[in-house]
C-alpha cells in the first residue's frame, strides 16, 4: 500500500489556523455537536460503536462500549464526569500535543459530544504539566467557547495542569491526581465508569479519540468504518521519531505497511545506516527487527508479532545502537517513574537496570542474562497496573531479539559498540537524584 | 507574595472544582512560583491552610511529582530531554555542551543562583529532538551548537 496520509483529525490545519473558534466554523466546525445534540445520547453511542473506533491512548478498548458502562442519570444519582487524559508521557508519542496545538476546537468539540452521550455537565482535561504551549492554546479557545453559551451550553470544562508524572497516564492514577493525592493507580475493579472522579460515574478518554468523535458524528459511524482495517478503523496520528530524516506527526489509515510510515513518510535512515530495529508503539511495546517493518500497522498485524501500536509512538533505531544501552535507557525510565505501590515494579525495575549496567561494563556472568529475564518474569502480571510489566516486556523483548548482542556482553566482557553508539553512557533523571538504596542485587 | 493573595488565589481556583483537595496541584504550582520557584517548608503551611489540609499532607502529594522542587533552584530552569528519541540524536552531547557553558552538572545550580541544570524524562516532542525547555517552555531540535547562545540569550534576560 502506498504510504498517503488520510487527515480526519487534523484536516485542514495545514490550510487554516484551527486554533480560532471563527475559522473552526468556517470549515464546518461545531456542526456535529449541534447534529449530536438533536440526538438522545443512546444513538450517539449508536454511531460511535458503527464507527468502531477504539481508544487512541493505548489500550485501545471500544470508545462506544466504554461509554454504554456508564450508568443513566437514574440508576446512579451521582453527577457524571468526563475526564481527558491529556497527560501525554509514553516515550515516543507527541500526538497529542499536536492535536491540542493545532485543532484544539475539533478536541472541544469532542469533549460537548462525549459529554452529551454519558449525559454529563462537568468535563476536567488533565493536561501533563510540562505542555505549556497546548495549555495555552486551550486556555485561549476555551476563552473563545465561554462567550458562546450556544455551544457550550451547560457543560463546564475545566483545565488541569499535571505536575511531572508519568503514571498519570493511568487512568485511576489520573483520577487519584485529579482528587489532589500522590498518583497511585486504584485496584480494579470497580472501573472509572462505575466509580471513577468522587467515586461518581466517570469516562475517562485520551485526546486523540475526544477528536476523532466530531468526524464519525459528521461522517457516520458507518462511513468512518470503511477506513482502515479490520479491528484497526479509522486513522491514526502517528509519531515518528529516532533516526528518520523526517520525524514528526503523521494521520494516516490504520493498516499502512511500518516500512511506508519509516521511509516514505519519515523519509528513510539519514546518514546511510542500516535499520537496526523500530519500537513500534512507545517505549512500553515490544521491539522489532529492522527486518520485521514489512508489516501493517494495525492491532492484529502487530499483534501477529507479539508486539502492539500502543500509543503510536515509532522510534527508529539506527546499526550503530547498542540493546543492552537501549534496555539501561528505557528501564531506567520506568524506575524512575514507577509510583512505588507494588513491589514488583518499584523494586524489579531496579534490578532490571542494575543488572543491565552490569552486562554493559561487562562484570556480569552468564547467569545475570536468565536472571534478567527472571526478574522481568517475576513483574508481569503481578502489579495493580502495567507500568512495571511494559518495562519487562519491553526489555525482555530487547533480550529476544538481539541475544547474540547480549551475550557478546558477557563472552567479552563488556560492550562491543562503545561510545561509538549514540545511547552511550547517557545521563537519565534517576542518576541525577540521590538515592538511598533499598535493595542490590545480590553478588 | 503575600500570603493572604495567595490563599485567595488558592481558593478561588478550588471553587472549580466539587471537592478542594482536587486543587492540590495548581495550589502548589501557585505557591512555587509565588516562592522563587521551589517550595520550602512555610509554603506547604499556606496550601494546608487554604486548603483544609495538613502541611505534611501537602508535602506528601508535592514530593511524588517531579515538576515541584522541594529544595532552591535557579532563576531559570534548564531541562534537557534525555530519554529514547532525543538520545538517539544526541541529547547527551547537549547536556553536556549546557554542562561546559554552566560550569555545572546535571542537578545543579550555578554559583550565582541564575539556572539550575537537569535532565528530564521524555517532553513529548520526540520527532524535533532534542528538546530542552528553558523554564517550562520547549526548544526543538536543539543541537550542541545552539547551547552557547541560549546559556547567553538566559544571562542576557536575567
Amino acid at each position: 500500500m502506498a504510504a498517503e496520509l488520510q487527515k480526519i483529525v487534523l484536516a485542514g490545519a495545514d490550510d487554516r489556523d484551527l486554533t480560532r473558534l471563527a475559522e473552526y466554523e468556517a470549515i464546518g466546525g461545531y456542526r456535529a455537536l449541534q447534529k449530536a445534540r438533536a440526538l438522545a445520547p443512546s444513538a450517539v453511542i449508536d454511531e460511535l460503536n458503527a464507527s468502531e473506533l477504539r481508544g487512541r491512548g493505548g489500550a485501545f478498548f471500544a470508545t462506544g462500549r466504554k461509554w454504554s458502562f456508564v450508568p443513566k442519570p437514574d440508576q446512579n444519582p451521582n453527577p457524571h464526569y468526563l475526564v481527558v487524559n491529556a497527560d501525554e508521557s509514553e516515550p515516543g508519542s507527541f500526538k497529542d500535543n499536536e492535536i491540542m496545538a493545532r485543532v484544539p476546537h475539533r478536541f472541544l468539540e469532542g469533549c460537548l459530544i462525549t459529554a452529551h452521550a454519558v449525559e454529563s455537565k462537568s468535563v476536567f482535561i488533565y493536561i501533563r504539566g510540562e505542555y505549556t504551549g497546548p495549555y495555552e492554546v486551550l486556555v485561549a479557545a476555551l476563552e473563545e467557547l465561554h462567550a458562546r453559551p450556544d455551544l457550550r451550553g451547560e457543560v463546564t470544562i475545566v483545565l488541569h495542569r499535571g505536575a511531572g508524572a508519568y503514571i498519570c497516564g493511568e487512568e485511576t492514577a489520573l483520577l487519584e491526581s485529579l482528587e489532589g493525592k500522590r498518583g497511585q493507580p486504584r485496584t480494579k475493579p470497580p472501573f472509572p465508569a462505575i466509580q471513577g472522579l468522587y467515586a461518581s460515574p466517570t469516562v475517562v478518554n485520551n485526546v486523540e479519540t475526544l477528536a476523532t468523535v466530531p468526524p464519525i458524528v459528521e461522517l457516520g459511524g458507518a462511513e468512518y468504518a470503511k477506513l482502515g482495517v479490520e479491528n484497526s478503523r479509522g486513522t491514526r496520528v502517528v509519531s515518528i521519531s529516532g533516526h528518520v530524516a523526517n520525524g514528526g506527526n503523521y494521520e494516516i489509515p490504520n493498516g499502512m505497511s511500518l516500512r511506508g510510515l519509516i521511509y516514505d513518510l519519515g523519509g528513510g535512515i539519514p546518514n546511510g545506516r542500516e535499520l537496526k530495529a523500530v519500537i513500534p508503539g512507545g517505549s512500553s511495546t515490544a521491539i522489532l527487527r529492522g527486518d520485521e517493518i514489512d508489516v501493517g500497522y494495525d492491532f492484529d498485524s502487530l499483534l501477529g508479532l507479539n508486539t502492539a501500536m500502543g500509543s503510536a509512538g515509532v522510534v527508529a533505531i539506527d546499526d550503530r545502537c547498542c540493546m543492552v544501552q537501549l534496555g539501561i535507557r528505557v528501564s531506567e525510565f520506568y524506575e524512575h517513574e514507577s509510583c512505588g505501590k507494588c513491589t514488583p515494579c518499584r523494586e524489579g525495575t531496579r534490578w532490571m537496570t542494575q543488572i543491565l549496567r552490569r552486562l554493559e561494563a561487562g562484570e556480569a556472568i552468564q547467569g545475570e542474562l536468565d536472571l534478567l529475564l527472571d526478574v522481568c518474569d517475576r513483574i508481569n502480571g503481578k502489579c495493580l497496573c502495567p507500568l512495571g510489566e511494559t518495562a519487562a516486556v519491553a526489555v525482555a523483548s530487547y533480550v529476544d531479539k538481539f541475544r547474540p548482542e547480549f551475550q557478546r556482553h558477557v563472552d567479552e566482557g563488556g560492550c562491543p559498540f562503545g561510545d561509538s553508539s549514540p545511547l552511550d553512557h547517557v545521563m537519565a533523571p534517576v542518576a541525577q537524584h540521590t538515592h538511598s538504596p533499598t535493595a542490590t542485587v545480590p553478588a | 507574595m503575600s500570603a493572604r493573595s495567595l490563599r485567595d488565589e488558592i481558593q478561588e481556583v478550588a471553587a472549580q472544582y466539587p471537592q478542594s483537595r482536587s486543587a492540590m496541584l495548581p495550589a502548589l504550582r501557585l505557591a512555587q512560583e509565588g516562592h522563587g520557584g521551589w517550595l520550602p517548608p512555610e509554603a506547604f503551611r499556606e496550601v494546608g491552610e487554604a486548603l483544609g489540609l495538613t502541611p505534611a499532607y501537602c508535602k506528601s502529594v508535592a514530593s511524588f511529582y517531579d515538576m515541584f522542587h522541594l529544595k532552591p533552584v535557579g532563576r531559570h530552569l534548564v531541562e534537557v530531554c534525555t530519554n529514547v528519541s532525543c538520545a538517539l540524536v544526541g541529547a547527551q552531547q547537549v547536556l553536556e555542551g549546557f554542562q561546559r557553558e554552566l560550569g555545572v552538572g546535571a542537578g545543579e545550580t550555578t554559583e550565582d543562583g541564575e539556572v539550575t541544570l537537569r535532565t528530564i524524562e521524555c517532553l513529548g516532542g520526540c520527532g524535533w529532538a532534542t528538546i530542552v525547555a528553558i523554564d517550562e517552555h520547549y526548544r526543538t531540535h536543539v543541537s550542541p551548537d545552539d547551547v552557547p547562545g541560549i546559556v547567553q540569550e538566559l544571562r542576557r534576560g536575567s
